[in-house]
Formats: structure tokens, C-alpha cells, sequence
């Protein structure tokens, strides 16, 4: 029993943490599957933590600190966009460049603002999106099998949580079912095709870019307002380029991105229990070789050697329209 | 599509960069000005800190050191149209190289360990670009990602050497025991000094032209042998240097491998030269820096070392900023580096459209038109 009730507080954590992997995974998904690579996700999601941190501590409300959040995230996004489309700059340059801006920015704001090293102050109760019960949550905890696993995993996370795994299907309708969608994955893998169509390339890449700010946006909030309490520097700690790899490992796909999103956030949770636990077997693991296994994966991913990866053809070429 | 036109070289490879680099400056003086602080003011403290004394000169050099190192590995990298954002992970490694030479050939007088050393740091380095720089070549997995999941997979490794493995004995801290003194690179000012010339103590050492001698070596290597021809000719168009008997995979690989050992040897600087041990995070985001000096420099050596030169200016400069202005930090400096990254790097084309209807206009003015 005691074994059933670990496997459940690690799904559960795995639920928790991986709020703003699937959210920025799936940021970098619109984006590349739209032609525009996404090295900026890192950046998005850290200003936006911030943001959210900031407007929600000085607000009291967590959703006008998600709308700030969401706005800033946007914005980074359109600088993101003038570069690359507009500008046909080099988008991996672009992208490290507003890593590079936001994780000094941020501090530096933050510091003006609230004096205390760049962070924000921890923020009070209500301007955070904190667990929801769902219905029936409590009345249903003591029956057997449906009691842990409805209200001890399934209830009891944010907002921001229920609407990361919303947002799954949801962009998956978008990029299949819709005309929009499939403007943005032909203009990913042939934007000449979608120019004689008559179909602006640049507006569809601008689109593209934008979705993929609101949902950093929504990412970084998750961090700052809901995972976390408050906003320290340099709380996404890789984040951005994990969910670049999940979404590699998710072959630019909605639902194997959310897979590769729940196995990484898996071995983040597992990581954190297995700390100096000895193991049968092998003994202990070291915690860094845990920690290094998403990275590792990916790697081997990409090199082939677990199924075929192909990119959309026109992921990180600037369209220059011929005259 | 139009040609593209050709504007003069200093046009090209001087005033384009330095608008760029103006505007970056314009941009921070904006967030500087919203942040309650006085830019001109500001910039005053920088040039001080940086150029004002002989320490602070030292200093510059001496951040100058590790830029020239990682600016140059990018810029190898790129003249083989390679992006290699690994060259933080690389560093990390190649010092884990130096650092090995050191605490275990520690009874080698320092004319020996100083070449092992730097076999050791540029192995290591090579080595870990070697892997994504393989598996680009031969198994087209895209080098962006690749060196940015070795970056990470760079941290926990040598996270876990320091922790198990290479800790001092009895010591809490992730960090090895001191090299012996033979190890340590001789700093500028103690070796001026033995012939009588007094300067400011700084931590500037030998590897400051260890590391010009790089940047002269990266240029006879890329100009002026046949490997450097064949890097370039398979980064313009691996096609076409197929056609003339050229390998790309070759290529990839060779630019790699001298990117990575040109980052590994920032262990020089920071390991031998200052922190005599193996400390962890040493490279503190110098990798990073040197994407932001090889688009500055324009991927030359020349130009690396002039961008290095202000990078390091930057650094220095920042830390008398934030000693003088204590809202304006080291992270200013960093979103001041990201602006330059942005607008020399990313947005490098965005004046040039107006360069070159005043460039091009006024000489070809009294031709005659067919």
C-alpha cells in the first residue's frame, strides 16, 4: 500500500511540474511548426514569471498578473518576430539574445523596484492561482481506488495546471482541424506554396510567434504564481530548452509532445525523491546523471537512434519573397 | 531577387557594427533612464572602471582573456556555417582537462605542465564538441540542439566529478584540493615586475597572449591552409564542395573539434590563472558571451579581439557601475550584452537598407547606364 501511495504522489508531482514544460513546448510547437525556431522560449517564460509576479504581488490579483505576464511574453515574442520575419535575422541568434536581455532584465527591474537581489516578495495567498478541489474532491477521498486517484491526483491542482492539459487537444484541433492551422503547417513546411496561394507568409509566422508568446506567457505564470510563490532569479533554470527538447522528442506533435513533457517532468519529480535513497541493485544514483537523463535522451533521439526525427522543412529559413 | 549590392568594406565590417553596437547602447541607456539612473553618468563609471587605473585596466584584459577564447570558438564554428552554442559546456570540460593536468603532473616544472595543460584543456574541449559535431556530420541531428543539451549534460557531469569524485578531502565545497604552485600561470604584473617594470596587481596572466597567439594561429588556420579552405568553401556551400573533392562531414567535424579546444582553453585564464582549482561553474556564462563577440567581431580575429576588448570593458567596467550605482548590478551588463547580441547578431541587417541607398547612390553617380 505504502508503494501504491508513492507511485500516486509521483504522478501527481509529475502533473504539477510539468504545468509549464507542456505550456512552452507547446509555445516552441506553433512557432517551429509555423518556420520560426524558438530558442527564446527560456527568455519568454522567465520575463513572463515575472511579470506575473510583479503585477500580481502589486495588484493582488493573479489574473491581471496572468494577462501582464501573458502581454510581456506577446511583446518579447514580437521582438522575436521583427528579427526573424521581418528582419530575415538568424532566429537562433534572435532567440539567445532575449535569454540573454531577460535574464538580466528581470533582476535588474526587480531590483529597482522591490531592492531585494532581484526577486520579487513572496506573494500572499490570493494572488496566486493555488489548488482547485474539484467537485465531490473531499466526499470521495475515502472510497477505495477512485478516492486517491480523483481526489489525490486529479483534483487538487491550479488553474494554470488544468489549462496546460486543456491546451493540449486544444492546439492539436487548431493545427489539424482548422484552415488556420493548416496555412501555419504549410507555411512551416513550404512558404512558397502558401505565397502564390496568395496567403501573407510574413502575417501567418507573425500569428505564429504570438500564440507561441500567450502561451510562454501562461508558462511563466505557472511558475512564479502557482508553483512557485514568488519570482527568484533565474526560476525557469533550463526549463525553456527542456521543453524545446520535449517538444523534439514529441517529433513537433501536440500529444507526443505531452508524453515527452511528462516524461521529463517524471524524472524531475523521481530525481527529487530518489536523493540519496539507496536503490536495489544498482545502489545509489547520482542525482546529477537523473537530472542530465531528458538532455541525454534527446540527444539520442536526434540521433537517430530512437525512430525517425524530421523537422518542418522550413523550420529556421527566413522567407525572402522574390519580386 | 535583386543582387545584393556591395557596399565598401569599412562600411561593411565597421560602420555597420557600430550602429548596431550604438543602438544596443541607445536601448540600454533607455532601460537605464527607467530604471531612475543617469545613462551618461553611468557609461562615465563604466569607462572609468575599465580604462581609469592600472588595475582596472588589468582587469579588462583579463575578462578580455576568456572572450577571445570563447569568441573564437564560435567564430570557427561559423566560418563552417556551425552554430555552436556548446562552447559554455566546452569550456566547463576543457577545464576539467586543465584542472587534471594540473593536480596530478603538479611536480612538472611550469615550462612542462603549461604545454600539457593546454593539450589537455583543447582535448577535452575537442572532444566534447566532437560528439554533436559527429552526429551533425553523419547523422544530420542539428547542431543548435545538440551542443545546447551538452551544455547541461556538462553541468551534471562535472557537478558529479566534483562532488564524488575530484573533492578536496574533508571539504563540503564542490571544488578540488589548489594546484601546486608550479601550475599557476604567471601573472603579468610579477612577471613585468622581474624585469623591473612596476604595474598594478591584477589578475591579467599569460594566457592573455596565449590567447592572441590563438587568434593569430585561428587566422593562418582559416586563411591560409587548405583545412580552413575546405571549413569555409563546405559552410558557403557543401554542394558545390563536394564537386570539388572537399568532405562536409570532414569539415564539420574539424571546425568542431578546434571551436571546442579553443573554448576549453578558458581553464587557462580562470583555472591557472585565478582560482588554482577546479571550482564549479567557473565558466560563468563566458561561453555565451562568445556568440555576442564573434558577431561582433564580424567571425575575424582582429575583430574578436576588439570586441573582446570591449566585452571585457563591459565587465570591468560593470563592476566599478555597480560598486558606484548599486541599482545598476552585474545583471545590467548582462542585459546590455544581450542588446548587442540582438541588434549586431539578430538585426544586423536592419540598417543596412538606408546604408546602402546613401553608400551606393553617391558612387555610382557619373556612371553611365546601360
Amino acid at each position: 500500500m505504502d508503494f501504491l501511495i508513492t507511485i500516486l504522489q509521483l504522478i501527481d508531482g509529475t502533473i504539477r511540474v510539468s504545468t509549464p514544460l507542456i505550456l512552452a513546448a507547446l509555445a516552441g510547437l506553433c512557432s517551429e511548426r509555423g518556420g520560426v525556431i524558438d530558442i527564446g522560449l527560456e527568455g519568454k517564460m522567465l520575463g513572463a514569471a515575472f511579470v506575473a509576479a510583479t503585477v500580481a504581488y502589486m495588484t493582488g490579483s493573479a489574473w491581471l498578473g496572468l494577462l501582464a505576464a501573458i502581454a510581456a511574453s506577446v511583446a518579447l515574442s514580437l521582438i522575436h518576430g521583427f528579427a526573424s520575419i521581418t528582419h530575415h535575422g538568424n532566429q537562433v541568434v534572435s532567440g539567445m539574445a532575449i535569454n540573454i536581455i531577460v535574464a538580466g532584465l528581470a533582476p535588474t527591474i526587480g531590483n529597482a523596484i522591490f531592492h531585494i537581489n532581484g526577486d520579487t516578495p513572496p506573494l500572499p495567498h490570493a494572488a496566486r492561482f493555488t489548488a482547485i478541489d474539484l467537485p465531490f474532491a473531499a466526499s470521495l477521498a475515502d472510497v477505495p481506488v477512485i478516492g486517491p486517484v480523483y481526489s489525490g491526483v486529479i483534483s487538487g491542482h491550479s488553474f494554470t495546471t488544468y489549462l496546460a492539459f486543456a491546451l493540449v487537444p486544444f492546439v492539436a484541433w487548431m493545427l489539424y482541424k482548422t484552415r488556420f492551422g493548416l496555412r501555419l503547417r504549410a507555411v512551416g513546411e513550404n512558404p512558397e506554396a502558401v505565397d502564390t496561394a496568395g496567403v501573407s507568409v510574413q502575417w501567418l509566422r507573425y500569428r505564429a510567434v504570438m500564440i507561441a508568446g500567450v502561451l510562454c506567457g501562461i508558462a511563466g505564470t505557472s511558475l512564479s504564481t502557482s508553483l512557485g510563490a514568488s519570482f527568484i532569479r533565474d526560476m525557469t533554470a533550463g526549463k525553456g530548452y527542456l521543453a524545446l527538447a520535449a517538444m523534439i522528442f514529441g517529433k513537433w506533435r501536440p500529444k507526443t509532445t505531452l508524453l515527452a513533457c511528462l516524461i521529463f517532468a517524471f524524472t524531475d519529480t523521481l530525481q527529487a525523491r530518489l536523493q540519496g535513497v539507496e536503490l536495489p541493485v544498482v545502489g545509489e544514483i547520482p542525482v546529477q546523471f537523473i537530472i542530465m537523463l531528458p538532455y541525454a535522451l534527446t540527444v539520442f533521439l536526434l540521433a537517430g537512434f530512437v525512430g525517425k526525427v524530421v523537422a518542418p522543412a522550413a523550420d529556421g529559413e527566413p522567407y525572402i519573397k522574390e519580386h | 531577387m535583386a543582387a545584393p549590392k556591395k557596399l565598401p568594406v569599412w562600411v561593411n565590417a565597421g560602420l555597420i557594427p557600430l550602429i548596431n553596437l550604438m543602438a544596443a547602447f541607445a536601448i540600454s541607456a533607455v532601460v537605464i533612464l527607467a530604471v531612475g539612473e543617469n545613462p551618461i553618468e553611468a557609461a562615465g563609471h563604466i569607462l572609468y572602471g575599465a580604462f581609469g587605473f592600472g588595475e582596472g585596466i588589468g582587469y579588462t584584459l583579463y575578462y578580455a582573456t576568456n572572450f577571445i577564447f570563447t569568441g573564437l570558438a564560435v567564430a570557427m564554428a561559423f566560418h563552417c556555417f556551425l552554430f555552436n552554442i556548446g562552447g559554455e559546456g566546452q569550456a566547463y570540460i576543457g577545464g576539467l582537462g586543465i584542472g587534471l593536468v594540473c593536480l596530478y603532473m603538479g611536480n612538472l616544472p611550469f615550462w612542462a605542465i603549461l604545454p600539457l595543460a593546454v593539450m589537455g584543456g583543447a582535448l577535452f574541449g575537442g572532444l566534447w564538441a566532437l560528439i554533436p559535431a559527429y552526429l551533425q556530420a553523419k547523422r544530420g541531428s542539428h547542431i543548435v540542439i545538440t551542443t545546447i543539451m551538452f551544455n547541461f549534460i556538462a553541468s551534471s557531469v562535472m557537478t558529479f566529478l566534483l562532488v564524488d569524485w575530484l573533492k578536496k578531502p574533508g571539504s563540503q565545497l564542490p571544488e578540488t584540493r589548489h594546484f601546486a604552485e608550479a601550475a599557476f600561470m604567471p601573472k603579468v604584473h610579477e612577471m613585468l615586475a622581474s624585469v623591473g617594470l612596476d604595474v598594478a596587481r591584477s589578475p591579467l596572466n599569460l594566457s592573455f597572449l596565449i590567447a592572441l597567439l590563438c587568434c593569430l594561429g585561428v587566422w593562418i588556420f582559416i586563411w591560409r591552409t587548405r583545412w580552413g579552405y575546405e571549413i569555409r568553401a563546405s559552410g558557403k556551400n557543401p554542394k558545390a564542395a563536394v564537386y570539388g573533392g572537399i568532405s562536409p562531414s570532414k569539415a564539420i567535424i574539424l571546425s568542431m573539434c578546434i571551436s571546442g579546444a579553443l573554448a576549453g582553453l578558458v581553464g587557462l585564464n580562470e583555472l591557472m590563472g585565478v582560482q588554482h582549482r577546479v571550482v564549479v561553474n567557473f565558466t560563468n556564462g563566458y561561453g555565451f558571451v562568445g556568440i555576442a563577440i564573434a558577431l561582433m567581431g564580424r567571425n575575424h580575429p582582429l575583430g574578436i579581439i576588439f570586441a573582446s576588448l570591449l566585452m571585457g570593458a563591459l565587465y570591468q567596467g560593470g563592476a566599478e557601475l555597480a560598486f558606484e550605482m548599486p541599482t545598476l548590478t552585474s545583471d545590467m551588463i548582462w542585459t546590455i550584452q544581450g542588446f548587442v547580441i540582438l541588434f549586431t547578431g539578430a538585426l544586423e541587417h536592419m540598417f543596412r537598407p538606408q546604408l546602402e541607398r546613401i553608400f551606393i547612390k553617391s558612387d555610382s553617380e557619373g556612371e553611365v547606364y546601360e
